[in-house]
């Protein structure tokens, strides 16, 4: 008996859906391999006689971290000062403005600065990752590696890797300090409290755990944005078009990560 | 050994006797690849011997470029053997091969140089992987392969900066900087006019007399195929059809080779029903997918 319209589109429903199942669940295979062998390179490599170079390291953690420092600074402050607004219009309802601190300490540090430094690193870097070895892809540099007997892991994986664990929480430092401090500006503008009172506040409230909870997301966030950029870049196929594909997907799969991670990691830390 | 049954065998002169000739670098035994369902290389049998221009022809979707990549180690095979200067690739271990690759150059058809580097960097990275010279000696023997292939003072300028040409002598550079035992180029004079073809062709010939290295060389350009090659593999379909001298293959009878010799295009019979089917998506008396 032929199948009608209805198993068709049924049956193609569920093929198109396990596709998708079982690419997914490569290329998360595919992440995970590749974090197992940048540990490889980096303990292996130097007996070896292929170490991971310190000044792609250095290179990597210029271009990851030290740029991005105006913009996160920028936005961290924003955020501060937006996270004070928001506070203050809501607590003035019941009167307790003045305690407007214990929710801005707690969502910069534990929240807001790792989501926004992860958020903006996969924009900045995680995107520029994937393109580069995209393009590497295309234009042979990476079989050109291969063929002179340079593992591309090691090359290319390694160095990004080790500097957005290093950088993503060092940027996340640096944000909570500046969504503390543009937040305490505009709390001491809109209630007069002296920056001196604001910060001590913040040092009673904020223990080390808080301050752990966010650099701890961070470095997971760190190894996320590096391993989506790099699966997405070496899936490039077809050209320009697929570089600019593969950019885009590893944008969106990194933020998505980073959101999904982030509340799965709220979730267990606050248990 | 699944030949092409048109293939034809080298002529084995008098003077050609087994024991006197050259050793085999590369020895391929009835190699077979596929991309997923298709078969692209079906049982290709050839070697290469020391110090030869082997150059392998044939027309696009002929599988000569996976030939290459297989060569090169870059791709595993579905069946076969290959055995690249002695040793079987199958059976390499991950350092045998680390060690083998270094004893192998490659240009390839883009140049493949790394943008974020100047040229100097760039035919440096060997060096500076593989050995523990210190940076005064890399960058005289990088001046030196720049001298050999005509870049001298470009070493610091950015690939972006280099012409067609000049960006495939900056991959020669960088693929003999090692000193390989064996240069693959692929397509060398693709894309270049032919002045400039002609002086890479006079390139990879002065390589081989300065360096005594066995080269492999992919291209369809005919002209500079017949200037370079001590022998040529033809390629048609994944087979081979003939391996020989540039003057076995002129002389060759198989039409196909000629075909390729005189530019013909493949005389194919179209049935009208698999076209149509094929133009409709619909099954027209057999299998039709889109």
């Amino acid at each position: 008996m032929a199948p009608t319209d209805n198993q068709n589109w049924l049956a193609l429903f569920f093929d198109k859906v396990g596709r998708y199942f079982v690419a997914g669940i490569e290329e998360i295979g595919n992440g995970g391999v590749l974090v197992v062998e940048s540990f490889f390179w980096l303990i292996v490599g130097p007996r070896r006689k292929q170490p991971v170079r310190l000044g792609s390291i250095f290179a990597q953690m210029m271009e990851i971290g030290i740029q991005a420092i105006p913009i996160v600074a920028l936005l961290a402050s924003a955020i501060g000062v937006m996270l004070a607004i928001q506070g203050i219009h809501t607590l003035r309802i019941f009167g307790a403005e003045s305690r407007v601190t214990i929710g801005i300490a707690f969502s910069v540090v534990r929240e807001f600065s790792p989501l926004i430094t992860g958020i903006l690193v996969a924009g900045r870097s995680g995107s520029g990752l994937a393109a580069r070895i995209g393009t590497m892809k295309i234009n042979q540099e990476i079989d050109a590696l291969k063929v002179m007997g340079i593992n591309p892991t090691r090359f290319l994986v390694v160095p990004a890797l080790l500097a957005m664990l290093v950088m993503v929480p060092m940027l996340t430092i640096l944000s909570d300090l500046m969504g503390l401090l543009a937040a305490g500006l505009y709390v001491g503008i809109d209630l007069g409290i002296s920056m001196a009172a604001y910060f001590d506040e913040v040092r009673d409230i904020l223990t080390v755990d808080d301050v752990w909870h966010g650099i701890g997301k961070s470095v997971i966030f760190a190894i996320l944005i590096a391993v989506i950029g790099v699966v997405n870049g070496a899936s490039v196929t077809g050209g320009a078009e697929g570089v600019g594909k593969a950019t885009t997907r590893s944008v969106v799969q990194a933020i998505s990560a980073i959101i999904v991670t982030d509340m799965i990691f709220a979730f267990v830390a606050t248990r | 050994m699944a030949e092409d049954k048109n293939t034809e065998q080298p002529a084995q002169g008098p003077d050609k006797a087994q024991d006197k000739a050259p050793g085999k670098v590369i020895e391929v035994d009835n190699l077979v690849t596929h991309y997923g369902e298709r078969e692209i290389l079906k049982g290709v049998t050839l070697d290469v011997r020391e110090n030869e221009i082997m150059v392998i022809m044939g027309g696009s979707g002929s599988g000569k470029s996976t030939l290459l990549r297989h060569l090169m180690a870059l791709e595993m095979h579905t069946s076969g053997t290959m055995k690249i200067l002695g040793q079987d690739i199958e059976k390499l271990t991950a350092m045998e091969m680390f060690h083998l690759r270094k004893k192998l150059g490659v240009a390839f058809q883009s140049g493949a140089l790394f943008s974020s580097m100047t040229v100097g960097e760039n035919i440096m990275l060997p060096l500076y992987e593989h050995t523990d010279l210190d940076p005064t000696t890399r960058e005289i023997m990088a001046r030196m392969k720049l001298e050999v292939v005509s870049l001298a003072g470009f070493e610091n300028l950015m690939p972006a900066e280099l012409s067609g040409g000049m960006v495939k002598r900056a991959a020669f550079a960088r693929a003999i900087i090692m000193d390989p035992k064996i240069l693959f180029c692929d397509e060398p004079s693709a894309g270049l006019d032919p002045v400039v073809a002609s002086a890479l062709d006079d390139l990879i010939l002065d390589m081989r007399a300065a360096m005594g290295m066995t080269i492999v060389v992919v291209t369809h350009e005919l002209e500079s195929a017949f200037k370079i090659a001590d022998r040529l593999t033809i390629l048609d379909k994944g087979h081979i059809l003939m391996i020989g001298t540039v003057d076995e293959v002129r002389k060759s009878k198989n039409e196909r080779v000629q075909n390729l010799l005189n530019r013909m295009p493949e005389d194919d019979t179209i049935d009208p029903d698999e076209y149509l089917g094929r133009l409709t998506g619909e099954e027209i008396g057999g299998d039709a997918t889109l």
